[in-house]
């Protein structure tokens, strides 16, 4: 019956005992530890995309402002936007699948775990890689976005654009591969008894993301290519004056661009889902619609693209597709909202701080659907594109959804991956906090944009009335940028004091909450058997209340893959590999094939070593 | 005045918004003469009257569903105690329902969106006044076909009558924007794309390029500037004096000296390499702006300066210093230099 074994200890001790040193951190194959390393790295570079950001709103406080050189206005907006994406929203999600898809689904680690040290090392080198252009004073300055042709060696000689290229390319090695693993993982590792339409919504989430990245990965993987080829040796695919055209840089761009728009706000719907049942004290609402509103969303988002293009003028025909497309995405993602409702509906809330972050992601998202349909029409788009309407629009997605359901799901699994309960004074705090700072900075865009205001412009003129707005979106960046300060003081707060978590703190319904906090290394002494949705829940109503606290048992005799250094050095070739290329014409081709020599004694040192 | 100021707005939903608008800064065209809410040309009021539909459906759904939020947070607080709630798992009438309202708001949406794309992507017929737009990184360039006329940066327009833009790029992509009397659609070097407006109101418009395309993106400024068609008429017949061998070297105050010297100047630096004096007929794609009725324009180096002498000699000294990246570069012009270039720019 359901997982007996969990409230038994283990009968034989040995081994498996908590590693420590920062020698068992490079060589962990451990999905939790790599969880942590991911979560630990993403938080760091959004941090730091949050300092570019007050940067930038310092420089726009006031009109006519030198603050910034426009030259480093343009630097800083771009790597706040690549950063944002590609270093905190991506590998904070990524977080969450590594710590969380083997516990939720009952299984002792990821299918490939070496693999998933790799992806890690390489998201690490590869953040590592664009901010280092800073220091060359070369950071990349041509929007994330990086449309052609201003991207052609011809209008961007420097090595800003090199950077950016590069940077992302290294970053999508390491996207797909972690795709290919909890894709792979999902499929095949689940717990006798969950079936598909058992998993965890998170779960779901995470499996829909998982497609969208091994679809839309491969399309700039293809783009970034053919743009190297111009800038490194002379091609024209993106260069009007050598017959290539700069448009299909945008349709490359955008069939990646738009599903990676779900790709940063599935796995916060997945979270989100999560949450909002536990504090309700009720399941989530409508299981099944909220799957295929899941499936749905992630099938339209590859049919979408040019609605980022109604500017270009594509014709009526094109125009249409792509605005009826786009208006249609809007039912799924409505269905979602009524059923996070329909889930509080009739429920006993409680208030804690995760469950104040799922509500607030939910009434910002709100409005930035509503504003997603208002320019989902060509006509109407034709004034808002470009303009700071926009910019209100996707944080609102972004940072009013992603962010708030990421951090949602900080507050809820924190004392799961540490043992520690963070404050909830603090905690609430850091939520008011951060709903004042957010509406309060990025409100006043809507309005700033419909009256004229375009985006990426490193200053603006008095008299076109942009001054108290762009002032107030000032002061309200300082007010989240306190609202993250909160949440670093409870985490540093948290830090000193005893581990003092539950294995289940919050009534959870998911079989993560079976396990001690935080859990041995190999996760389930005993693989659980599932008998229904909310695997826990329905545990705790057979034996008719609480589980008793999981004892720590020693696990000897579970087969858990072996320490390994190799996918670091299959990285580190991969780093290398890159730089070399991109310095070619001062160190010469022997740099490049060394680099690469590296990279394949990696890959073959880690496919021959004995599996443990 | 509060009153007033929303009279002006275009229609009840414009107001709508207007007023909300009205809680954090105002609504007017003075405070904001580059707003997209108050259009004045029939191109512009067709996306605007969408915004108004759009707006309408956002706002009831906004208060529905975030006023229904709000019940539920207060209605199903948690007390300690409480017995375990009813365990739901679904609904299907009301799923269907909320599946299918949408849908229908949505359908409410599309069909005034259809026509209007189809209404905007009409071809004006012959008797639009045709006008190219180049795109240059940081200037734009115009040209009157029918006049054989070009200038830079300033658009002259005559209201009432249909103006067809068609435009392109003599580098990387822009973006022509004319909030006011239209909408925006981007410049490219390998096609030509199209936009038309007919201007309905009088007045001297602010616009600026809305593709980020460089360094200085940010001052690449226009004006707009619909007069009435016999003042029109009357600015084409001026340029048109402003011709190879232009009038205005004879207008010019007899042995003005300043004058003589700055007209040598602007060959001997070397400005006549990237900048034409001639209006009528003049080679496309330069790389620097006209600069043939540059005297009589509000501002320098696309919206960056207000045009008074002063400035003018102020940018022939030190273009560097003022927009960092342009591509006109520092000539090691002197201060005397600099004031006989601007007599002879200024044609006095």
């Amino acid at each position: 019956m359901a997982t007996r074994v969990l409230d038994q200890p283990h009968a034989h001790a040995a081994a498996h005992g908590e590693k420590t040193g920062l020698w068992s951190w490079i060589t962990t194959v451990d999905h939790k530890r790599i969880g942590v390393l991911y979560g630990a790295t993403a938080f760091i570079f959004f941090l730091m995309g949050g300092i570019e950001a007050l940067l930038l709103r310092i420089q726009l406080g006031s009109p006519e402002n030198t603050f910034l050189s426009p030259d480093l206005y343009n630097q800083l907006f771009t790597m706040h936007g690549t950063t944002m994406i590609f270093l905190a929203v991506m590998p904070l999600s990524a977080m969450f699948f590594n710590y969380l898809i083997p516990l939720q689904i009952g299984a002792r680690d990821v299918a490939f775990p070496r693999l998933n040290a790799f992806s890690y090392w390489v998201f690490l080198l590869g953040g590592l890689f664009l901010n280092a252009s800073f220091l060359f004073g070369a950071a990349p300055d041509q929007g994330w976005f990086g449309y052609a042709n201003l991207t052609s060696k011809q209008y961007s000689p420097g090595l800003n654009v090199d950077f950016w290229m590069l940077g992302l390319q290294i970053l999508g090695i390491a996207s797909l591969a972690a795709a290919v693993n909890f894709f792979v993982t999902i499929v095949n590792m689940r717990a006798p008894g969950m079936t598909l339409m058992r998993m965890p919504m998170f779960v779901w989430m995470s499996l829909i993301t998982q497609v969208l990245l091994l679809l839309a990965f491969p399309v700039i993987t293809v783009a970034l290519i053919l743009l190297m080829y111009d800038r490194f040796f002379g091609s024209a695919f993106f260069v009007p004056s050598g017959g290539g055209d700069p448009l299909l840089w945008q349709h490359l761009f955008w069939i990646f661009g738009h599903p990676e728009v779900y790709i940063l706000i599935l796995p916060a719907f997945g979270i989100v889902s999560e949450v909002l049942p536990v504090f309700s004290r009720k399941p989530l609402f409508g299981y099944a619609a909220m799957v295929f509103s899941g499936v749905f969303i992630a099938f339209l988002g590859f049919g979408v693209w040019s609605h980022h293009m109604f500017s270009t003028g594509m014709g009526p025909l094109a125009d249409t597709f792509f605005a009826l497309t786009t208006m249609l995405i809007a039912i799924p993602t409505g269905v979602k909202i009524f059923n996070w409702i329909g889930t509080m509906w009739g429920g006993s809330l409680q208030y804690r701080t995760p469950m104040l972050f799922a509500i607030g992601f939910i009434a910002m998202f709100i409005i930035g659907g509503l504003s997603g349909v208002m320019h989902s029409s060509p006509p109407a788009d034709l004034q808002q594109t470009d303009t700071y309407f926009v910019v209100a629009h996707f944080h609102y997605v972004l940072f009013g959804g992603s962010i708030f359901g990421l951090t949602a799901g900080a507050y809820y699994w924190w004392p799961k991956m540490f043992g520690r309960m963070l404050n909830e004074r603090l905690g609430q705090l850091h939520f008011w906090l951060m709903l004042i700072g957010f509406n309060l900075t990025f409100f006043p865009m809507h309005f700033v944009g419909l009256h004229g205001m375009p985006r990426r412009v490193y200053t603006y003129p008095e008299g076109l009335g942009f001054d108290l707005m762009n002032q107030i979106e000032t002061a309200g960046s300082f007010v989240l940028a306190l609202a993250f300060l909160v949440f670093l003081v409870n985490i540093f707060q948290t830090w000193r004091k005893p581990r003092n978590a539950p294995a289940d703190p919050w009534n959870g319904a998911t079989l993560e909450w079976a396990i001690p906090s935080p859990p041995p290394e190999f996760n389930f002494a005993e693989i659980p058997t599932v008998h229904g949705r909310d695997a826990l829940w329905e545990q705790k109503r057979q034996r008719g209340g609480p589980l008793p606290e999981p004892a720590r048992v020693s696990g000897a005799g579970i087969h858990m893959p072996n320490p390994s250094y190799w996918p670091l050095v299959t990285a580190v070739g991969i780093l290398a590999f890159f730089v070399t290329l991109m310095m070619l014409a001062k160190i010469g081709i022997w740099a490049v094939i060394a680099s690469f020599a590296l990279l394949l004694l990696g890959v073959y040192k880690w496919a021959y070593e004995p599996a443990g | 005045m509060l009153l007033r100021i929303v009279g002006r707005c275009s229609s009840r939903w414009t107001t709508a918004l207007c007023l909300l608008a009205l809680v954090l800064a105002g609504c007017g065209s003075e405070q904001y003469p580059q707003t997209t809410l108050l259009p004045r040309g029939d191109f512009a009021k067709i996306a605007d009257d969408l915004l108004d539909t759009t707006v309408r459906w956002a706002l009831l759904v906004f208060v529905l569903v975030e006023g229904v939020l709000l019940y539920a947070i207060f209605r199903f607080r948690g007390r300690p105690g409480d017995p375990e709630p009813h365990q739901t798992h679904g609904n299907t009438t009301v799923e269907i329902i909320w599946t299918v309202v949408p849908a229908l708001i949505l359908a409410a949406i599309a069909v005034p969106t259809v026509r209007a794309i189809f209404q905007t992507n009409a071809v004006p017929g012959k008797e639009a006044l045709t006008i190219e737009v180049v795109g240059h990184q940081w200037w734009w360039e115009f040209r009157y076909p029918e006049y054989n006329l070009t200038t830079a940066n300033e658009m002259h327009v005559p209201m009432g009558r249909m103006v067809s833009l068609r435009m392109g790029s003599n580098d990387v992509i822009h973006s022509f924007w004319v909030p006011q009397f239209a909408a925006k659609r981007d410049v490219f070097a390998n096609r030509e794309t199209r936009m038309w407006f007919t201007a309905q109101v009088e007045g001297d418009y602010p616009g600026q390029c809305a593709e980020f395309c460089g360094i200085q993106h940010g001052r690449m400024a226009h004006r707009i500037k619909a007069q009435k068609p016999e003042e029109f008429q009357a600015w084409v017949a001026h340029m048109q004096t402003l011709g190879a061998k232009p009038a205005a070297t004879a207008a010019a105050p007899a042995g003005n000296a300043k004058y003589t010297e700055g007209e040598k100047l602007f060959t001997a630096k070397g400005c006549i390499a990237c900048h034409s004096m001639v209006a009528v007929n003049s080679p496309k794609g330069m790389v620097g702006p006209n600069l043939a009725n540059v005297g009589a324009r509000s501002y320098l180096a696309a919206g960056t300066l207000k045009n008074t002498d002063e400035n003018l000699a102020r940018w022939i000294r030190d273009p560097q210093g003022i927009k960092k990246g342009v591509l006109m570069p520092n000539l090691g012009v002197t201060e005397a230099e600099a004031q006989a270039l601007v007599a002879y720019l200024r044609r006095k």
